[in-house]
């Protein structure tokens, strides 16, 4: 499973950081400190994968980075990923974003955090790995664009109007949860057959 | 009507203001991140931060302002908690935006939503949240729920609350965990593949943190992995691995559909997508020899079905990308974990010759790894690569130098330790990675103890451990170490040399520097010296003292050293009272208590030479210590004091418990009402004046003292309390002949260390390296050419280590007996339990039983005479238990259908191995117009079944009925029935719960919900709740008097109570103890005169042992148990025993 996955740049500076086990602030924090660390000391032509994490607990987790540019993207991984798996899925990530931003660079991701987040949500969900053909992700990455777009502007306005109306009618609607109800009613669940 | 418009109305300008608004989103943003950058220092950023917090959060609170700009704060929001600032107050508006909003949205908020969730962990896991604030963490929680996020966290709490709380919080609590499933089950029908695959993942998320809870939906993963969609197959492959890591056995069947499955990738039958460098789907391919690897893994049938898609991927793998290594790596892991083909074998070892020879980095450390993993199978295949090793020594990068050494010390044997402890020891001197070294040292410190060569060297080498590895080391290091050298081998003589050499070279380390030693081994030194300085005659003991003195005064040493030094100092004080006498001076101003008891004592024995050689007899072997953990030898004492008007000493535990009772107030509100309300009636009873709660409650302490301390302060401090106070069981013994040791080393060992000197000259590097290659790798040619098996073959350790029984008993205050039955019974457990599982997975239909399809055979009279039979057989079983008889277990199979049976009696209907143990009547729990439900106690040796019959009273087939069961204090071992796809009309269907407690509470209530479907899409629940009292989970423990005496003085914890007698009957003990025994299923060992002794078990292991007095017209009960609760819960139970009598 993948634990954590961070992106910084060479100065420590963190642009886009996942966790996908819970920690406090203070730890995400130190962790990625650490991370940084102990990746900026290492050479360009020794080996992407470090071990002994004492920072995401137990020797069972492994750091495999790869570094591009200004940017570093480390993945925090237990002993159930392939290391050179996942160093290819740094690489698809890294394709992909160049793909969706043409010529990716550290700019991007500041300023387009939400899309990185989005791209990443369609590799990766819950620390597995879902999706790793590129244009896959690219199709839903730009669906999701498309659909964002409609709504947006004068030409989503009807259809915003309507969703208005809708949600002030919310208690009538039977999606809505009446927690007085005993009877609870999900719409469209089928038999568990 | 009207306000709808008006609201519409309002909300338009929003809308048409949106243009604008997209143009002012980026603007924030990135005025935002530029004011950030220009800062120079952290300071200002956090102000600045802090500043925006607070205008963003004015502008979330105001009614004004627009989906829009909610949304762009949310995006800002989120770039400050990337900083590591905290906007949790954006979360439930994250939550709403979500809602309303539109996929955009909806994903920004994902994030958001995901934080929202980790606060309320923590804020639920809190003990001072109040009830209000859980119910509303929980209505926050149903609202993420509803969004499709996993708040599953939260469920137990709903439970717990809606235990306590009134209607409303019933409802969230009933609600929730039932909510959860259907979703994620309903969306995995799906039609749209991401949809699918999606859902699959959330369901493995779900199996991982409540497995108990998807046991019903196992089949789903099933239909998951037959997907048409390859995607979707992917994404349950998650599960699977998952699943078969835990059991691999029950999975045994999937094989042939696995291999399939690969054969087919990597034969490329998927569509052309699913290529990745023109290699297909490879990380389903990794996936897929993961699994592969743990089914075959020894097994030789299943390992034959794969060995022909193993050699297909091995031979298909052969372009030059780094993903087709990965997939290679995978395939030798497995071809090495499967049942061994010597084909395969050879075809993987030259696979991991390319690894290794490869100039790429990364795949020389999987080359590494991957040799690692072969050598303990196959040594011999280090040796091909031996060159390439030695490179791998001194390479630049630290991991692939710390894999290297991993390698290294897989093949480690006699001949060749010297050679690889002094690489790894260089190794650790230049490393600074904490984790590391801890690492690392403990294997240098395993390897020294197993292939020691000499004692010089092994001495020499745990020096070198010790003063690297510093305080890092973990504790058992310097434990091991210490027990070698007190223990010894078979042989004293050796022993004595080796104590020897520890002596002179510490004595040689404390006459250099010492202030750099780190404190764990100046503890080694000073204990080996305070044991041992007296075998060494040539050396003043004065001079030993004046050594230890001098670390004494030094400052960087601590606290718990100077303990170690000064009893080490105590040891070996006799006859140089001057010394001493100054030095027990100058400490008993100390301002440690400890420190100045220790002088005192030392101050003490010195002067009287007689009492410290009782105390402190020197040489004695180690065998004979034992610990009196009950302190029994003060309980004279004890009874004087309470004589004199003493207050009865109370454990930790009850002093909290009474705490809690004394305030007014009771601060937590959540949580505690179980346990409070049972401490209450047994803390008043003990109080009233009449009634004595002694316990030699030094005891109690002492032993978890020094359970916490482990057991090196028990060897070092080696305070030794007997019956009679201290022990003298050490006699004095001669000391021995002086002899100089004869180090033989073998001609080639020193050789070879001579060798790895370093030379300059470059021409004669190579050969250099060469011959460091002989000196590493000899002795794993020809010695393990037959070393297929790896380890069975390594040879002896140097140091054999004595079997230490006492170690058990200084170590845990329980004895043995409690520990077998605790691993019996443990044992019995496991295999129903896997027997369980296993059928539950092959989706056997639960019992069910249709009562109205037969027409009574029998007459009225007939089924009287059998519920008379029944009845006997029952009494006759009880008697069996009572008696003590280990009632086997068989393995119960389901009968689907039953003898008809007339009479209603909802026990008929139990399972016919179930029929015959002793059970409680039947309960009814709960009933709605279709369903009722009833439980029934049966009481099985090993754990107690909860027994649920759910019948359907309707005309109509009740559908996917499920009941859920829970309680925190009790632990589910293994369940059976609780999903039933369909239950027919007015049939009945019983499903049970194995449970066991592990804390005693005298009283546990469990809650549970049954959802149901009386028509399609029409889900209902029924929530019903019951108690349990500890007197389930007791069974009688059948040990005879001299066990019962052992294990009486064993154990810890104790508590005393007059209770009734009942006068009614001839025998009054007699009749008491078998009304109790009746009550309570106890086991009545002995009656003496007015004493009689009775023991019982906990199911889960713990015993208690009951000892009773007849007092007049009382009976004077005196409960020891190794569990602190456990005699206050059967103390309370016999109260009302006798009570109810």
């Amino acid at each position: 499973m993948i634990k954590a996955i961070l992106i910084f740049n060479n100065h420590g500076k963190p642009r886009l950081s996942k966790f996908y086990e819970h920690y406090t602030e203070d730890t995400e924090q130190q962790i990625i400190r650490e991370t940084f660390h102990l990746v900026s000391k290492r050479d360009e032509n020794i080996c992407n994968f470090l071990e002994g994490g004492l920072l995401i607990g137990g020797s069972d987790n492994k750091l495999i980075y790869r570094h591009y540019a200004t940017l570093y993207f480390v993945f925090c991984v237990d002993s159930s990923e392939s290391e050179l798996g996942i160093l290819d899925l740094i690489q698809v990530l890294v394709e992909t974003l160049d793909k969706c931003f043409e010529n990716v660079c550290e700019l991007d991701l500041i300023f387009h955090v939400d899309k990185v987040h989005n791209i990443l949500a369609e590799m990766v969900m819950g620390g597995m790995v879902l999706e790793t053909n590129m244009s896959e992700i690219i199709t839903q990455v730009e669906a999701q664009g498309k659909m964002e777009k409609s709504e947006a502007g004068i030409t989503g306005a009807p259809a915003r109007a309507v969703s208005a109306v809708k949600n002030m009618n919310l208690p009538e609607m039977p999606k809505n949860i009446n927690i007085g109800d005993i009877s609870i009613k999900v719409p469209n669940l089928p038999s568990f057959k | 009507m009207s306000d709808v418009v008006e609201k519409t109305l309002t909300a338009l300008p929003a809308l048409f203001d949106s243009q604008t608004g997209a143009a002012k989103i980026t603007n924030r943003l990135r005025q935002l991140i530029k004011s950030i950058t220009e800062l120079t220092s952290k300071h200002e950023e956090e102000n600045l931060i802090k500043q925006e917090l607070s205008a963003m959060k004015e502008q979330v609170s105001s009614p004004n302002t627009t989906m829009k700009q909610m949304r762009e704060i949310m995006v800002r929001a989120m770039y400050c908690e990337m900083l590591g600032y905290d906007a949790s107050f954006t979360y439930i508006h994250a939550i709403k935006l979500a809602q309303q909003g539109g996929v955009l949205e909806k994903r920004e908020e994902e994030n958001l939503i995901k934080q929202e969730l980790s606060a309320m962990k923590e804020q639920v896991s809190s003990p001072n949240t109040t009830m209000k604030q859980m119910r509303e963490i929980m209505v926050r929680a149903m609202y993420c729920e509803m969004l499709g996020y996993d708040a599953s966290f939260t469920y137990i709490h709903a439970i717990k609350l809606a235990q306590q709380g009134g209607v409303l919080e019933k409802r969230v609590g009933t609600f929730t965990p039932h909510f959860h499933s259907s979703p994620y089950i309903t969306s995995i029908t799906h039609a749209q593949e991401i949809i699918r695959r999606k859902a699959v993942l959330a369901l493995y998320k779900f199996y991982l943190i409540a497995p108990n809870q998807v046991q019903h939906i196992h089949a789903k993963f099933r239909k998951a992995l037959c997907d048409k969609d390859p995607g979707v197959m992917t994404s349950s492959l998650h599960i699977y691995l998952q699943l078969i890591r835990e059991s691999p056995d029950s999975y045994k069947d999937l094989t042939g559909s696995f291999v399939t499955i690969l054969k087919q990738v990597v034969g490329g039958k998927l569509p052309l997508d699913f290529n990745y460098h023109s290699v297909p789907a490879p990380w389903l391919q990794i996936q897929l020899l993961r699994i592969l690897s743990l089914l075959g893994k020894e097994d030789q049938s299943t390992s034959e079905l794969m060995y022909e898609v193993l050699d297909e991927s091995l031979r298909r793998a052969e372009m030059n990308h780094n993903i087709t290594y990965a997939i290679l790596y995978e395939c030798v892991k497995a071809v090495y974990t499967i049942h061994p083909k010597a084909e395969l074998l050879e075809k993987a070892a030259r696979c991991i010759g390319n690894f290794v020879l490869s100039p790429k980095i990364n795949l020389k450390y999987l080359g590494l790894k991957a040799l690692t993993y072969v050598v303990q199978h196959d040594a011999k295949l280090a040796l091909q690569h031996q060159m390439t090793i030695i490179e791998c020594l001194d390479h630049s990068d630290f991991t692939i130098k710390r894999e290297t050494l991993e390698l290294l010390f897989r093949i480690t044997n006699a001949q060749n330790v010297t050679v690889i402890v002094e690489k790894m020891l260089d190794f650790l001197r230049s490393c600074n990675d904490e984790h590391t070294i801890i690492h690392l040292v403990g294997k240098v410190a395993e390897l020294a103890e197993k292939f020691a060569p000499d004692n010089s060297w092994f001495i020499q080498t745990m020096n070198d451990v010790f003063s690297i590895g510093g305080d890092l080391l973990q504790q058992d290091v310097p434990n091991n170490f210490l027990r070698l050298l007190a223990e010894g081998s078979e042989s004293k003589e050796e022993d004595d040399q080796l104590r020897l050499y520890a002596v002179d070279s510490y004595l040689t380390v404390l006459k250099g520097h010492t202030s750099h030693l780190p404190q764990c081994f100046l503890q080694v030194m000073s204990w080996v010296l305070g044991e041992y300085a007296h075998l060494q005659e040539s050396v003043d003991q004065r001079e030993v003292i004046r050594l230890l003195t001098q670390l004494l005064d030094q400052r960087s040493v601590s606290s718990e050293t100077r303990v170690w030094i000064l009893s080490a100092l105590t040891k070996i004080s006799e006859g140089q009272t001057d010394l001493i006498l100054d030095l027990a001076e100058s400490l008993s101003s100390s301002q440690d208590t400890v420190l100045r008891q220790q002088a005192q004592e030392l101050r003490h024995l010195s002067q009287e030479s007689q009492l410290h050689e009782w105390a402190l007899p020197r040489g004695a072997p180690w065998d004979g210590i034992e610990v009196d953990s009950s302190l029994s030898f003060l309980d004279g004492f004890v009874s004087e004091a309470l004589a004199a008007g003493a207050a009865p000493y109370k454990p930790p535990h009850q002093r909290q418990e009474e705490l809690c009772e004394d305030r007014a107030l009771n601060l937590e509100p959540y949580g505690f009402s179980l346990p409070v309300s049972l401490s209450s009636c047994s803390i008043t009873d003990r109080q009233s004046p009449t009634l004595l709660s002694v316990s030699s409650g030094l005891s109690g302490n002492s032993t978890e003292l020094s359970q916490k301390a482990g057991c090196l302060i028990l060897e070092g401090v080696k305070r030794v309390w007997g019956k009679d106070g201290y022990l003298p069981q050490k006699k004095r013994s001669t000391p021995p002949v002086d002899e100089p040791s004869a180090a033989v080393q073998p001609p080639g060992q020193q050789e070879a260390a001579e060798r790895i000197e370093p030379r300059p000259d470059p021409l004669t590097q190579n050969q250099d390296k060469q011959q460091l290659a002989s000196s590493l790798f000899v002795g794993l040619g020809v010695g393990s050419a037959m070393s297929l098996l790896g380890k069975s073959e390594a040879p002896p350790p140097r140091f054999r280590k004595k079997p230490h029984p006492h170690e058990s008993s200084s170590s845990s205050s329980s004895g043995t007996s409690e520990r077998s039955s605790d691993s019996s019974s443990r044992s019995s457990r496991n295999t129903t339990n896997s027997f369980l599982y296993g059928s539950l997975l092959e989706k056997e239909p639960a019992t069910s039983i249709s009562a109205f399809d037969h027409t009574p055979k029998s007459t009225t009279a007939n089924g009287l005479a059998q519920n008379k039979d029944t009845k006997e057989d029952r009494r006759a079983n009880t008697s069996q238990i009572l008696g003590g008889d280990m009632v086997i277990v068989r393995p119960s199979t389901i009968q689907d259908k039953h003898p008809p049976s007339v009479s209603s009696d909802l026990t008929a209907l139990l399972p016919a191995d179930l029929k015959d143990l002793p059970h409680s009547d039947v309960i009814s729990l709960t009933s709605d117009p279709s369903l009722s439900l009833s439980s029934c106690r049966l009481f099985r040796d090993e754990a107690l079944l909860l027994v649920i019959f759910i019948s359907n009273c309707t005309e109509t087939v009740i559908k996917d009925v499920a009941v859920q069961l829970t309680c925190e204090e009790l632990k589910t071992v293994s369940l059976r029935g609780n999903v039933v796809d369909c239950l027919e009309a007015r049939s009945t269907s019983v499903c049970h719960y194995a449970l066991l407690m592990d804390d005693p509470h005298t009283n546990v209530s469990f809650t549970g919900t049954v959802s149901y479907q009386t028509q399609p899409g029409h889900t209902n629940t029924l929530p019903f709740s019951g108690t349990l009292s500890t007197a389930d989970f007791i069974r009688p423990l059948v040990v005879t008097t001299e066990e019962y005496g052992k294990l009486w003085l064993s154990l810890s914890h104790d508590v005393k109570q007059n209770l009734k007698l009942l006068t009614d009957a001839g025998d009054p003990l007699r009749t008491t103890l078998n009304s109790l025994k009746d009550a309570l299923q106890l086991h009545v060992v002995d009656i003496i005169g007015s004493e009689g002794i009775v023991a019982c078990r906990l199911l889960s292991g713990a015993p208690c042992l009951l000892h009773c007095r007849v007092n007049g017209t009382a009976l004077a009960m005196w409960l020891r148990s190794p569990h602190p609760a456990l005699p206050d819960c059967i103390l309370y139970h016999c109260q009302r025993a006798l009570a109810h009598h």
